[in-house]
């Protein structure tokens, strides 16, 4: 006679229940970095919308603001670190192959054991965490996950590069995912596309820096970048919200992520989203901080008060992958 | 069917002035985009992005370097139509 097993009961519906951010803790505005790249503070905040970037210093890592990031969702959602089950950190600039992050960080913040693991989505790494963290929780598998996004990207930044090392900035935004009585995550329209990896990437391996005696930065094909993220960005987004059943008069905010202000404005655009929307312009300030732009972006619409509980956001991430993840979700 | 280069300077015309605010009698095909309309390679993608939608034709990002002129993008559009 077989032996029939149990698995875990689904439970119908999660959310996000807190999230939070924190910065590297200096401003560098745009004057201190035109130098090595011939370019001016007009020159840059025409092109990016960027006033300043933040960045942390050398006795300051990833996982720093990972933990720093993680204790202030924990805090918003009202759940002690001993209840989460997951910890997923996203990020691009840990440069330590094993053991994971997350451990480290779960560790920290008293998390222990829950299960922990990183993963590797650059700036779409945070949608793409929500996306497990909706699954794990409604397929029973956890009750409370944490999604990290934790970035220092000064770390990869070559001073003399045009490309992208102006844009780029230090910080951690993180979420709360649980257990929900009503829908409060829409489904997440995801995706990539390794035949263009070339775009946006470490332009060397580990392997051949060390061979050259060399650090590895990053590269992107900007104009390109700006063409797929602003026109092949917005028909994913609008999937998000045909995906949720709401349409874009009824969302109360949009936060893709910081990449440029340029793009957020055509992805507006494209999307034909009502005035008086709230917007997630955190980039001006905070630069582009890959997996932590969106949280950041929307822990900043908090604190100016421009959103509220219990509104939609359509949130989309994209970037080196190329990569892409979008949902709509009620705030908590 | 596809347009003559008259109506395809007529309609990325358009798509320029709707980008970059340019008064539609600037726009003439010696025109350099760079230097005479001062457009930055941002907003030139974003011209050549409605000009693929709106002429139903694909533009390379690797030709679009090659596309100095407004002449320039009008020759290469009407031969995509082809």
């Amino acid at each position: 006679m077989s032996i029939t097993i149990q698995q875990t009961a689904a439970t119908p519906y999660s959310r996000v229940l807190g999230v939070g951010g924190v910065r590297g803790d200096r401003a560098v505005p745009n004057d201190e970095l035109v130098g090595p790249i011939d370019s001016s503070d007009e020159w840059i905040r025409q092109r990016t919308g960027i006033i300043t970037r933040t960045r942390s210093g050398p006795e300051v890592d990833v996982l720093d603001l990972a933990e720093g990031a993680a204790r202030k969702a924990l805090e918003h959602a009202g759940i002690d670190a001993s209840q989460l089950d997951v910890v997923i950190l996203s990020t691009v600039t840990y440069f330590r192959q094993t053991p994971a992050g997350a451990t480290q960080v779960a560790d920290r913040i008293g998390a222990t054991p829950s299960a922990a693991y990183d993963i590797s989505a650059a700036c779409a790494g945070y949608t793409y965490g929500i996306a497990q963290a909706d699954a794990l929780v409604r397929s029973g598998v956890a009750k409370h996950v944490l999604v990290i996004g934790a970035e220092k990207m000064s770390d990869f930044v070559d001073p003399t590069d045009r490309s992208i090392s102006f844009l780029l900035g230090d910080g951690a935004g993180a979420a709360v995912v649980g257990p929900s009585d009503f829908p409060g995550i829409g489904p997440t329209i995801w995706g990539s596309d390794g035949g263009r990896s070339e775009v946006i990437n470490q332009n060397l391996t580990w392997r051949q820096a060390i061979d050259e005696g060399t650090w590895p930065t990053l590269r992107q094909e900007g104009p390109t970048v700006f063409k797929w993220a602003s026109f092949q960005m917005a028909p994913v987004a609008q999937q998000a919200l045909d995906a949720a059943g709401v349409t874009a008069d009824q969302i109360q905010a949009f936060i893709p992520h910081q990449a440029n202000m340029r793009i957020i404005d055509q992805l507006i655009k494209q999307l034909k989203l009502p005035d008086g929307i709230a917007v997630g312009r955190d980039i001006a300030e905070t630069g582009n901080t890959s997996a932590a732009s969106i949280p950041l972006a929307l822990e900043r619409l908090y604190r100016e008060g421009q959103v509220t509980s219990g509104d939609l956001a359509l949130q989309i991430g994209f970037g080196a992958g190329l990569v892409y993840g979008a949902q709509v979700i009620v705030l908590p | 069917m596809a347009l003559s280069e008259q109506d395809v300077l007529a309609g990325l015309t358009e798509i320029i002035v709707e980008e970059t605010g340019i008064a539609a009698g600037d726009v003439a095909s010696e025109k350099s985009f760079t230097d005479d309309l001062d457009i930055d390679s941002l907003s030139m993608m974003t011209i050549v992005a409605q000009a693929e939608d709106k002429f139903e034709v694909t533009i390379p990002d690797d030709e679009v370097k090659n596309l100095s002129t407004v002449g320039d993008a009008v020759a290469f559009i009407t031969k995509a139509q082809a």
